[in-house]
């Protein structure tokens, strides 16, 4: 990577990069196989939570019995992501890394306060995802970085979990829109103490729909609901108009934060 | 700049030499002269492309000829053994599967897979495992009974 700066490009699972390559979007004069690096393909348990290697599919984090165990949510989310041969391919940093608006890992994995390790021949260092996604398909990356690592925090007790997604057509489609929720109960009531909503798809980046969550915390569903429609910076597309996206927010919202409470509630 | 690989396809090892942009579906179809499997939408979303590497279900449009090295890929050829069809090709026969063809190479893959780990599945697991395979002919009814199909055949 060193060597050859921007005009190579990191190949993991080859379904993001071979896409821009082939419609010449990316024209790379060298492909670095990451495949080729030892000991990058694991998801384990460590001291301060979940630590997902570069190269772990989808697939892997999907049928791994200690995300089923310590964050279901996860395997809820990525069982939807595109079909089961992009989920064989595809890597969940890769993901991050490509950092498209209808995705579905940015999300949640935001809302998990995950960060990433970024490797290069000078060093390395640890972005959360908060400050990881800059733009459209643009990540703080700096030219030479590898991520090697998504670590995931552990989740709080009492943890209030769920992750919505809507798509316009079959299972098939990348996101319109979603939500993600992420909090934990007050302990001897019912009601919330703390939680992170993250919508994604309706802006360049993931997005914390704060007014939202302070509506929440109070309450205040249906405010919480108008607040992250307010938040949300939906672009009209082939996926919905910005004004039907809006909408979609709302609903999502509100299902999101029900389903997460009746789980947490029910256990 | 051409580089040396070995894969095995259906069973048979080969050697070649390849460029480093060529696709598995194209070493497939062009260099290997096994047209069965297709190329759709060439970008992983169709599933005509769809073939079997080293057990798991993969685009071999999106997957780079030099990631095959080494490593057993399974084609819709593989699946006839000294003329005779596999239970899922003749069940896609019997049950009127078929129009233009196009997508059967990878729906049958795909219900391979399914069928693997799965042998008496439902007809909403049938329709979960083929969600990412497309058909524009068929409406997928006949497809889901063919698979249907050749799992309580495979079961006797």
């Amino acid at each position: 990577m060193a060597q050859y700066g921007e005009e190579a490009k990191v190949l993991a699972g080859g379904t993001a990069l071979l896409i821009m390559m082939k419609q010449r979007l990316v024209s790379p004069q060298y492909v670095i196989n990451l495949k080729s690096v030892p000991d990058l393909n694991y998801i384990e348990e460590g001291q301060n939570g979940l630590r997902i290697g570069a190269l772990a599919t989808h697939r892997l984090l999907e049928n791994s019995p200690l995300v089923r165990e310590k964050f279901p949510v996860l395997v809820e989310m990525v069982r939807d992501v595109a079909s089961p041969r992009i989920r064989n391919m595809g890597t969940v940093a890769g993901n991050l890394c490509h950092a498209e608006v209808a995705s579905d890992p940015p999300a949640l994995l935001m809302a998990l306060d995950a960060r990433v390790k970024a490797v290069s021949s000078q060093g390395e260092r640890v972005i959360p995802l908060a400050d990881f996604f800059v733009d459209y398909y643009q990540t703080s990356l700096r030219p030479g970085e590898i991520v090697t690592e998504i670590q995931v925090p552990p989740l709080p007790p009492r943890s209030v979990t769920s992750y919505l997604r809507f798509t316009f057509g079959s299972v098939m489609d990348k996101p319109a829109v979603s939500v993600a929720v992420v909090g934990s109960l007050k302990e001897g009531t019912n009601g919330l103490d703390k939680v992170k909503i993250v919508l994604g798809a309706v802006g360049p980046t993931p997005m914390r729909a704060l007014g939202a969550e302070e509506a929440l915390v109070s309450g205040d569903l249906e405010g919480a609901a108008q607040e992250a429609a307010r938040a949300a910076r939906p672009v009209s597309d082939v996926r919905g108009s910005e004004s039907y996206k809006r909408e979609i927010v709302k609903v999502l919202l509100k299902r999101a934060v029900a389903a997460a409470l009746e789980k947490a509630r029910g256990k | 700049m051409k580089l040396p690989m070995r894969l095995t396809v259906n069973g048979e090892k080969y050697e070649l030499a390849v460029e480093p942009r060529r696709l598995l579906v194209d070493l497939l179809r062009d260099d290997l002269e096994m047209t069965g499997t297709k190329k759709g939408c060439d970008m992983g979303v169709c599933g005509a492309c769809t073939v079997i590497m080293d057990g798991k279900l993969v685009s071999s449009c999106l997957t780079l000829a030099l990631d095959a090295k080494d490593r057993e890929i399974m084609t819709i050829e593989g699946l006839v053994r000294d003329g005779v069809l596999h239970p899922l090709q003749r069940a896609f026969v019997e049950n009127w599967a078929i129009q233009c063809g196009f997508c059967t190479p990878g729906m049958i893959m795909t219900a391979k897979v399914l069928l693997g780990e799965n042998p008496s599945p439902t007809q909403e697991d049938v329709r979960q495992a083929l969600a990412g395979n497309l058909c524009r002919c068929t409406g997928y009814v006949k497809i889901i009974k063919a698979v249907m199909a050749a799992a309580s055949s495979t079961e006797r």
